[in-house]
């Protein structure tokens, strides 16, 4: 134990890992040898599923008329709840949650009655012996289901309110409180009330959800599945269908984005899996693109109304946040806006109320920094209403309110670089330049405003194992079932690994997206970087330990007969510290002892911290999110400067300035981080100004359910973007400092946007997207 | 997907005596209109007839005035130095549309019978009157934030073209050529070629069964050369007008001589405005006059819950294309 404790104490020299290093599977992408899910197609008697959905989205299906269907050309199979093969459990029991854990989201599984939830679920699988000829055979077949009224969402009069409170699910909170805020707020000096709304959004990834599976034995199955976490995903396949884990194999090498909407399971991978069993074939199915709007959950439509109390000063002496969202007909599932709003500003009193409606919709899912996206829109919004009307400045109202510790949980911060991420901002923006009054600019027909937001996101990496096997002639594979989303994990662990090792890069070769290789948690919630850098660290560590063991003990060896905690590894070679000169290079010592390679098994630390997971030892991976374990309360800070030009007659919005500086702890490889701050940015911008999928309110159907009429931001839409890091060392978050940068950049981007168009025109929009015909009706209210 | 029989036609007498012996067969030139209907099973033509070999080329000034060939596509005639010079807004219209990919496939005829993206049009699993008649216009009550407000009817408010280019041709007299299966061909004017939905949506234009359009003329005028396409939108590319504004303007002495006004994504068929253009005429060409012009152009319009913003904003899109136009 001692000898662990010394390596730990010992960082890895850092190299490679903070340089802006090229995706190493960029190759492989432009040249199209990447692999992604839907592309093994060599698997021999491979056949094609189509997945036939329901029209309406409440009723039962009454007849079912496959007879025109079974004829088409290459049909094999027509599956409906009548005989399609039943999984051996589902959600629906709570010891099918146990058996299929985190992964599970909605917790209904279709086709196993005739009973019609939601537009767009499936009732009918076709299976064919070409693509074609299944979705010919789809079209010819008749499933008839009767409607009835459907509930909309939470504003369809038919909807009933609850309060979820009490129940285990964490995702809807019920009521949090903190103070006596109710009477804080009616006391307070200054006062915002404010009701905000945001559209349902959809993830929309380029590749949409694949899944091939393949029947390898009666009892041993191979998937290839567009998801976010191949253990996940294994241990889930494995809970439907009854099969020990190491039965089912989960095979992603490759995605093309998730955003949160392929980290959960959902039905077409298991319907995928049961149709394949029924066909006896490996079967492949790929969600069309109107299908990936009912499939894979969305960004459920919200209100939330927000009250700030404060003093003349600006001081926040009252914080009361209601959320009203719709929900599915089984899951209490909304994303937890509260969350960030009771930690991000000192505050004595707090509180806050989820309520839900539940609706004819699918079960709504983690969208990109669930919670904190719209629940960022909602306060950075508020808190600008309160520096305009107490006449402070944006930044400083928030400087005014810095918190010191967390005040959710009275811990202190691991750290915090938020003021630093204030000034680098304006810096870089030229805040100082701002006009404090709003209206007032103006460049021939535009209207010209700034805005800033905070921006927050905790850090939530968690349990996962990783394997390093170091080869004597000085090349290295390591392994973790982890997933890249597209967002450069190949690259970033390549470079962790390659400096835990004394290596080059380019004699690292990461492996991932296999659940055959060590189990790892999802990557989503901004903890696949730190959560897997953590585990090839600490595999690297058990690697260099059994070495060190080899080395005291080989009489040939310099270091013979010292002891294990007296030896350092310093690239690559093992060496005496207090007497540098005294060792030899790993090689060398393989070599001696006839050894080609040496593998290092590491477990990462649980998320409440590097330290706190020293001492208390690993947890479960399945309590990846949990902040509470550890003394520190563990977050990455941003800040988002923002300019807008908005016409005041033609009601159109472009962002013309922006600038984001985050501190996310260590930066893994500024490039790749880059990039990810840029597609947060983006994305919060498109759910600001365009984006939103439109319920008919009548029948519960989507009427925009495709990407000509789901606006997601063009090239056109958005400016050259600034993002800057700051510096920030964490010693707590984990072994290499990582915070992770997924998320955050999308946090409070919608409120900077609304600021700056609020300075631009005096008017202040509470109802994303901020689209033309909400600018103009903005624009003929007095200011 | 329904399966479909192709064949490729290279000259008019036999691709329209193909429709003669198929009547439910479709043409097919660029595409993009027609294979994402099919793939949603909103058409099923039991057989294409492929018109991409017809003759009907060439972008050429004529005593007419401009005449664009059918089969000219939509980047090579927005392009088109002629048509920059002497016809801004159409090629205004048409690099505005759709993306370069698109653009580079899409036929000017296509373009003119492209289909509107009311949502309720474009999935199957909802009633519309204009795609099933008689099953009902849900649009009426639900997402009509895009739909129309002129020209309407009870039965639908789809604008029935989305598109741009239509909207210039109707405003600067532009005039079709068709021609039917016996080889004959006729002039019909833009503004004569849509048909507004009244109880009949279903039926959009005026085009017999089988008959195909080969050119459009657009004549030569001092507002051809003034022109300009506005067009307003919820992101900066790659979607489909909320309002547009095709004008042309002849400005002598601060006077307007003559005006051409067309509004797009507003009206159940591309909008030319006679009313507006009364307004404008010899006026001088000032923000009153234009604005005066604007509120007669929407005289009637029929606004529904979502799309009652449109009214202001078609009116405000004129008058900035006005503006922009008289440079003022």
């Amino acid at each position: 134990m001692d000898t662990e404790t010394a390596f730990f104490e010992t960082p890895p020299q850092l190299v490679a890992v903070g340089q802006p290093l090229s995706r190493v599977d960029g190759r492989a992408k432009v040249t199209g040898a990447a692999k992604y899910s839907a592309e093994y197609n060599h698997l021999p008697g491979l056949v094609h599923a189509v997945v036939k959905t329901s029209d309406v989205a409440k009723g039962r299906v009454t007849s079912i008329d496959a007879s025109a269907a079974q004829r088409e050309p290459g049909v094999l199979a027509i599956l409906t709840h009548q005989n399609l093969p039943k999984p051996a459990k589902t959600a629906e029991t709570k010891e099918g949650q146990e058996a299929i854990g985190m992964a599970v989201q909605m917790t209904f599984m279709p086709l196993q009655s005739d009973q019609v939830f939601y537009a767009g679920q499936p009732v009918a699988i076709v299976v064919a012996d070409t693509l074609e000829h299944a979705q010919h055979a789809a079209a010819k077949l008749r499933v008839t289901v009767t409607p009835e009224a459907p509930v909309a969402s939470y504003q369809d009069p038919k909807a009933k309110l609850f309060n979820p409170g009490g129940k285990p699910d964490a995702d809807a909170e019920g009521t949090k409180r903190r103070g006596k805020a109710a009477a804080a707020f009616a006391a307070a000096p200054a006062q915002v009330t404010a009701t905000y709304t945001h559209a349902t959004n959809h993830h929309n990834p380029m590749e949409p959800s694949a899944t091939i599976a393949h029947w390898e034995a009666a009892d041993r199955l191979t998937v290839y599945d567009a998801t976010q976490g191949v253990s996940w995903q294994q241990r889930a396949l494995s809970g439907y269908l009854g099969l020990p884990q190491d039965q089912v194999r989960v095979i992603t090498k490759y995605l093309g984005g998730g955003f949160g909407c392929k980290g959960p399971i959902w039905p077409h991978s298991v319907l995928t899996v049961l149709t394949a069993k029924a066909v006896g074939r490996p079967v492949k199915l790929v969600l069309t693109r109107p299908q990936m709007f009912t499939s894979v959950g969305h960004r459920e439509d919200q209100e939330q109304t927000l009250r700030l109390g404060a003093t003349k000063e600006g001081k926040l002496l009252a914080l009361l946040h209601e959320k009203t969202s719709t929900t599915s007909q089984w899951d209490d599932y909304a994303e937890s806006n509260s969350k960030m709003m009771g930690m991000l500003y000192q505050c004595p009193a707090f509180e806050a109320t989820t309520k839900l409606a539940r609706a004819n919709v699918m079960t709504p899912t983690w969208m990109r920094a669930p919670g904190e996206a719209p629940g960022s829109f909602a306060l950075e919004s508020s808190m600008d209403d309160l520096a305009y009307q107490l006449g402070i400045d944006p930044v400083q109202i928030r400087l005014r309110n810095y918190a010191d510790k967390d005040p959710s949980t009275g811990k202190p911060w691991s750290s915090k670089s938020l003021k630093e991420c204030y000034e680098r901002g304006a810096e870089l923006f030229g805040w100082s330049k701002r006009n404090p009054k709003n209206g007032l600019t103006r460049d021939g027909k535009y209207l010209v405003g700034w805005g800033m937001a905070t921006a927050t996101y905790p850090v939530n990496n968690s349990q996962g194992n990783a394997r390093v096997r170091l080869y004597a002639d000085g090349h290295a594979v390591v392994q973790v079932a982890a997933t890249d989303l597209g967002t450069g994990t190949y690259t970033v662990i390549t470079q962790v690994a390659a400096d835990c090792l004394g290596l080059a890069p380019d004699k690292v070769r990461f492996e991932l997206g296999d659940s055959v290789l060590p189990t790892t948690n999802i990557s989503g919630g901004s903890m696949g970087a730190g959560t897997f850098a953590s585990s090839v660290y600490t595999a690297a560590q058990d690697l260099w330990q059994k070495l060190t063991k080899m080395a005291v003990m080989d009489a040939k060896s310099p270091l013979f007969r010292a002891k294990p905690a007296d030896v350092a590894v310093v690239k690559g070679r093992l060496q005496l510290k207090a007497n540098p000169s005294k060792g030899e290079e790993f090689a060398a010592l393989m070599k001696r002892g006839n050894m080609t390679d040496v593998e290092g098994f590491g477990q990462g630390k649980y998320g409440a911290g590097y330290e706190t997971g020293l001492a208390t030892g690993p947890a479960k991976s399945d309590d990846a999110g949990k902040e509470d374990g550890g003394g520190h309360a563990m977050h990455a800070f941003g800040a988002h400067f923002c300019e807008v030009r908005v016409d005041p007659e033609l009601g159109t919005i472009r962002v013309t300035k922006w600038v984001s500086v985050v501190a996310g702890g260590r930066i893994l490889n500024p490039k790749t981080a880059r990039s990810q701050v840029i597609g947060g940015a983006t994305m919060g911008i498109g759910a600001a100004l365009m984006e939103q999928t439109v319920r008919d309110p009548n029948l519960a159907r989507y009427t925009n359910a495709n990407l000509a009429d789901y606006h997601v931001p063009v090239n056109a839409d958005i400016p050259d973007l600034t993002v800057e890091f700051i510096d920030e060392h964490d010693p707590y978050v984990n072994a290499l400092g990582v915070k992770g940068i997924g998320e955050i950049a999308i946090v409070g981007t919608a409120a900077a946007v609304g600021n700056a168009i609020f300075h631009a025109t005096g008017r202040r929009l509470r109802d994303l997207p901020m689209t033309p015909n909400k600018v103009l009706a903005a624009m003929s209210q007095p200011v | 997907m329904n399966n479909f029989s192709y064949t490729q036609a290279t000259a008019a007498k036999e691709a329209t005596g193909r429709l003669k012996d198929q009547p439910q067969a479709a043409y097919i030139a660029g595409g993009t209109t027609l294979l994402d209907m099919m793939k949603a099973n909103l058409t099923e033509p039991p057989q294409l007839v492929d018109i991409n070999l017809l003759p009907f080329k060439g972008i050429e000034q004529t005593k007419d005035g401009l005449r664009i060939g059918a089969m000219e596509r939509m980047n090579a005639v927005g392009e088109n130095p002629l048509v920059k010079s002497q016809y801004p807004a159409v090629s205004e219209s048409l690099l505005l549309a759709a993306s370069p990919q698109l653009r580079n496939m899409a036929s000017i005829g296509g373009n003119i019978l492209q289909r509107t993206r009311c949502g309720y049009f474009r999935d199957e699993a909802f009633p519309c009157n204009k795609r099933v008649p008689g099953s009902g216009c849900p649009a009426l009550t639900g997402d009509n934030h895009n739909l129309a407000v002129l020209g309407v009817s009870d039965t639908c408010i789809a604008n029935a073209y989305p598109g741009d280019l239509s909207v210039v041709l109707a405003a600067l007299d532009a005039v079709l050529t068709l021609e039917n299966a016996k080889g004959k061909q006729r002039q019909v004017p833009v503004t004569e070629f849509y048909l507004l939905p009244g109880k009949t949506p279903e039926k959009e234009n005026v085009l017999e069964p089988g008959e195909l359009i080969v050119a459009v003329t657009i004549p030569a005028a001092a507002h051809a050369q003034r022109s300009t396409y506005l067009k307003v939108r919820e992101r900066s590319s790659y979607a489909y007008a909320l309002a547009s504004a095709a004008v042309g303007l002849d400005v002598q002495g601060g006077t307007i001589r003559s005006a051409r006004v067309a509004l797009g994504g507003v009206g159940a068929q591309p909008w030319r405005s006679r009313e507006a253009e009364k307004a404008l005429v010899g006026q001088p060409a000032t923000e009153a006059t234009f604005k005066a012009a604007a509120a007669a152009a929407l005289q009637g319009a029929q606004p529904r819950k979502e799309n009652a913003y449109k009214v202001e904003l078609a009116q405000n899109t004129l008058v900035r294309a006005l503006q922009q136009v008289a440079g003022v």
